[in-house]
């Protein structure tokens, strides 16, 4: 098993809060990897540090054993490392398709390929893949006028029409109708074993994550507090208090 | 090089930069005071305002206006941050308040289209010549190394009025019920509603008293220097500039950049000729603008 | 639920739109000869604002510099028109025309012939560079940025000697034998929108279109998916300044004039129209801007000399109005009231409903 992405004692502080201290991850490639941690505990700050949102004070992060630390958010996106946000982001001016046919990757595509007019064989790559997450039926409608929870799905369906290698997910079910999460995780899991991409899932719903993940990070504080197989971390007594002690 | 003996000459002669800086930093006060309104409206109504120079200019007009009549221009200056006061008020209940929620560009454009209006009907009124009010109080000469510098008094003057009304906005705001409420609506529109706090009347406030402060460095400006109804724009791009360098809702900042601008732009203005001394405030923003994107641009940021 | 459209009526109604068009554009100087600097000057307008449009409506960034283009290819189609046949320092010097500096009928065309291209190219080489450097502005800033450079290009301008310095500069006086020389402007202006309004139409059924509506929507989303963001930028805006540049050119002989500020860059004329035409017409989208161009050329034409003194100041309330009132513009208000005609399916409750099943 190689390791797809190391995270290598990362600091990172905003003014005066430290947001994450020394922290150090792997995900192996073709792996699934949760991270929980209590609200504020900086989850979301490691993510944006990996997909270049912000420089980090310390330490080194490699992807496919290359230096990302420095790059900029494109560049590292080119690389196969695709992030979806909290705060889900989509073109809401453009509708369902418009806003797949767009996410499809430019990694390997020449510059010029942009002014060629489209194909039917993305129109139909990007039909399926809204079929995959179940927006077949409203893919002529604007982006902008789905609800939170579609838009998340839509926003997970133009990460995969990306091809990434890694896809890291910050909080999918959040804000998702309850009935339909069970119907995500198995597409998750659908999405690492067919299309093979290894996903890295911050999750706050813990029995969403034990199902999902084969491995777990738990962070408190900014820093990591333990780490294991979903048992393990089940089990795991700080990482039950941090969480009792959260709420 | 057509700079290269002015260069020369500025650096042989103390005095005369001397005498450049000296104008310029009493200059700068007035573009940190203009810069200081902008920060207020933009960190409060999320509002960049073009009509800010043309509130320079009308109070401008205000001080020329009262001089012909015959009155002392200085008493212009309460007359026009009155009257702005007033002007504020009506512009933001005729246009201001439907776009204060809009984009920053409906907003831009809007009040652009005000500072063309503006500056139209003073063209109409006054006609398109620079103008003064002389405030008839002397000069002010002494000599360094032989060099002889002469200021008007009535710069040194507007220097130390525009400190003092900046000092009076600042205790303003930090002291006022009205302050309060102010700076309570910039952190937290919502929150300040919930509150009780009636932030229509606050924007107006706001915009309102923004535009009577830049009326008064008007009044100030005719005097010590001249007005002519289309030198808004530049204020506009000064003040903008201020505030990109130094922030919003920094004060110390906002003088010391302020007064920085004044000298740069005076020294530019004897080396490149004062033809060319327009055409460097809107290089040097472009220039500022650059810098500071490339700046945070290092740090995986940018300007937003 | 797709649009009831059959596929051979679009077809004959679109023939039929354009073949209207060209028929009245073609004809138009003909039957009203009397116009034909205004109507060439219209079709100028569309070219501006189908321009402004493609990167302010389309890509979201609204500049109020494309003037600059219009200047640079202004100033390069005059010192070309001239420089092939005189020294352009002298030439300036004599403030132009005169008896001096005359231009047979060859030497006229021949140097609109190759002032165009010129100015074309060296418009998009200026929105290249300039491009490389502003558009990692975002929002506000970059329409502060470009406001920056018109006036600063203007000022520059209004410096040079060699152009004219603040005086201003002729381009080539068209000999009189070759009569009203308004008809062939009409003729260049008509035939550089049509080419303008082909290639733009062309851009936006490609994926570039989707690309700039991307960046238009949430430029963070297009980095954080891997786009060429900044390419994607300087090309729209490239594509921009080529036919500012050529209209630039056009312009400044209908106008026969060059004022460095009052002209060529000038930010508070065309520089402003051009967004007021794209925004009135309605933004990110094909016809608005055209439609916007003509609604304004002709209210513009009809009141202008009514309000002799007064045309700033109806300038600056119809920016406020249009801006506070109608931001949608014409075209964005039909797509309000007949979303369907424009390929959005829109959910009915009803619908809503039946598909949550
Ligand atoms: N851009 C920022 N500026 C300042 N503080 C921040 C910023 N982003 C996050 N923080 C702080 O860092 C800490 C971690 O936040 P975050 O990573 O969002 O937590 P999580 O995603 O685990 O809920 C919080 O205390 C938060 O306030
Ligand atoms: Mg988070």
């Amino acid at each position: 098993m190689t390791v797809l992405l190391k995270v290598n004692s990362v600091s990172k502080t905003f003014g005066g809060v430290v947001a994450n201290r020394a922290v150090s991850m792997e995900v192996e490639k073709g792996t699934i990897v949760g991270l929980i941690g209590p609200n504020g505990s900086g989850k979301t700050t490691l993510f944006n540090s990996v997909v270049g949102y912000h420089p980090i004070d310390e330490g080194s992060i490699r992807f496919r054993a290359q230096e990302i630390s420095h790059m900029r958010v494109p560049q590292i996106a080119r690389l196969g490392l695709l992030r979806t946000f909290q705060q889900t982001r989509i073109y809401g001016g453009m509708d369902c398709v418009q806003n797949m046919l767009i996410s499809r990757s430019m990694r390997k595509a020449s510059f010029l390929e942009l002014f060629h007019r489209q194909t039917g064989e993305g129109v139909e790559r990007a039909e399926n893949l809204l079929e995959f997450v179940g927006l077949y039926e409203k893919r002529r409608l604007l982006a902008g006028d789905l609800s939170f929870g579609q838009q998340k799905l839509l926003e997970f369906a133009m990460a995969l029409m990306n091809e990434p290698e890694m896809l890291m997910l910050d909080e999918p079910t959040a804000g998702i109708n309850p009935t339909l999460i069970n119907g995500l995780i198995d597409r998750l899991k659908r999405a690492n074993e067919e299309f093979g991409i290894t996903l890295f899932v911050i999750e706050h719903n813990m029995r969403v994550i034990m199902n999902l993940a084969q491995r777990i990070y738990c962070l408190a504080h900014g820093e990591v507090l333990a780490e294991g197989l979903p048992d393990e971390i089940r089990n795991d007594k700080r990482v039950i208090d941090a969480y009792l002690g959260a709420h | 090089m057509p700079w290269a003996p002015d260069l020369y000459l500025l650096v042989s002669t103390p005095g005369l930069t001397l005498d450049l800086i000296i104008n310029g930093i009493l200059i700068g006060a007035i573009f940190a005071l203009v810069a200081y309104g902008m920060a207020l409206v933009w960190g409060v109504m999320n509002i960049i305002n073009v009509t800010q120079g043309e509130y320079v200019m009308l109070g401008g007009f205000v001080a020329v206006g009262m001089w012909h009549a015959g009155m002392h221009p200085l008493l212009a200056v309460p007359v026009a941050a009155v009257l702005l006061y007033a002007l504020g008020l009506l512009l933001y209940h005729v246009v201001i308040f439907r776009i204060v929620d809009r984009d920053l560009f409906t907003s831009l454009l809007a009040t652009f289209g005000l500072s063309i209006i503006l500056q139209q009907l003073m063209n109409i009124y006054f006609g398109g010549d620079t103008r003064t009010a002389d405030a008839e109080l002397g000069r002010l000469v002494f000599s360094v190394d032989g060099y002889r510098i002469s200021v008007s008094n009535i710069k040194i003057l507007a220097f130390f009025l525009v400190l003092i009304l900046g000092g009076c906005l600042y205790v303003f705001l930090k002291r006022s019920r009205l302050g309060q409420a102010i700076r309570a609506t910039a952190q937290n529109p919502r929150a300040a509603r919930v509150l009780g706090i009636d932030t229509n009347k606050v924007y107006a406030a706001t915009f309102a008293l923004n535009a009577s402060i830049a009326g008064a460095a008007g009044a100030l400006v005719a005097m010590a220097y001249t007005i002519h109804p289309y030198f808004g724009l530049p204020y506009t791009v000064r003040s903008f500039m201020i505030v990109i360098v130094a922030g919003l809702g920094n004060i110390g900042g906002v003088l010391a950049a302020g007064l920085g601008l004044g000298a740069a732009e005076n020294m530019a203005g004897f080396l490149l000729g004062v033809e060319f001394q327009i055409a460097f405030v809107f290089g040097l923003l472009v220039l500022v603008l650059l810098l500071r994107a490339w700046w945070l641009g290092r740090k995986r940021q940018y300007l937003k | 639920m797709q649009v009831s459209n059959n596929g051979q009526s679009s077809f004959t109604s679109k023939l039929m739109l354009y073949g209207g068009i060209a028929v009245v554009g073609l004809a138009a100087p003909l039957l009203f000869p009397a116009y034909q600097a205004q109507m060439a000057e219209l079709w100028l307008f569309v070219v501006f604002a189908l321009t402004w449009d493609l990167v302010g409506g389309q890509m979201g960034y609204n500049s109020f510099g494309n003037v600059v283009f219009v200047g640079v290819g202004m100033y390069a189609c005059a010192v070309v028109q001239v420089g092939l046949y005189y020294e352009v320092s002298e030439y300036t010097d004599a403030r132009g025309g005169g008896t001096e500096f005359v231009f047979d009928q060859g030497q006229y065309l021949t140097g609109l012939v190759a002032g165009l291209p010129v100015a074309a190219l060296l418009a998009a080489l200026f929105a290249v560079v300039l491009g490389a450097l502003v558009l990692s502005l975002r929002g506000h800033y970059f329409a502060i940025c470009t406001l920056g450079l018109g006036i600063a290009m203007g000022e520059l301008a209004s410096g040079w000697e060699w152009i004219g310095a603040g005086s201003g500069m002729t381009p080539a006086e068209p000999p009189r034998s070759m009569g009203n020389i308004n008809r062939l402007h009409y003729y260049l202006a008509f035939g550089l929108a049509i080419l303008t309004f082909c290639a733009i139409a062309t851009l936006l059924r490609s994926r570039f279109a989707l690309a700039i509506n991307a960046i238009r929507d949430d430029e963070d989303k297009a980095e954080a998916m891997g786009m060429y963001t900044t390419r994607i930028k300087v090309t729209a805006w490239t594509c921009s300044a080529l036919f500012l540049g050529a209209a630039g050119g056009i312009y400044g002989n209908l106008k026969r004039f060059i004022d460095p500020t009052e002209t060529a860059f000038s930010g508070a004329t065309i520089g402003v129209w051009m967004v007021l035409m794209a925004i009135l017409g309605g933004k990110g989208t094909l016809w608005g801007p055209i439609i916007g161009a003509v609604v304004f050329q002709i209210t513009k034409e009809l009141t202008w000399t009514y309000i002799l003194g007064w045309q700033r100041v109806a300038l600056g309330v119809l920016i406020v109005a249009i801006v506070v009132f109608f931001p949608e513009g014409i075209m964005g208000r039909l797509k309000i009231l007949f979303p369907e005609r424009f390929g959005h399916r829109v959910e009915t409750p009803d619908e809503a409903r039946e598909e949550g099943r």
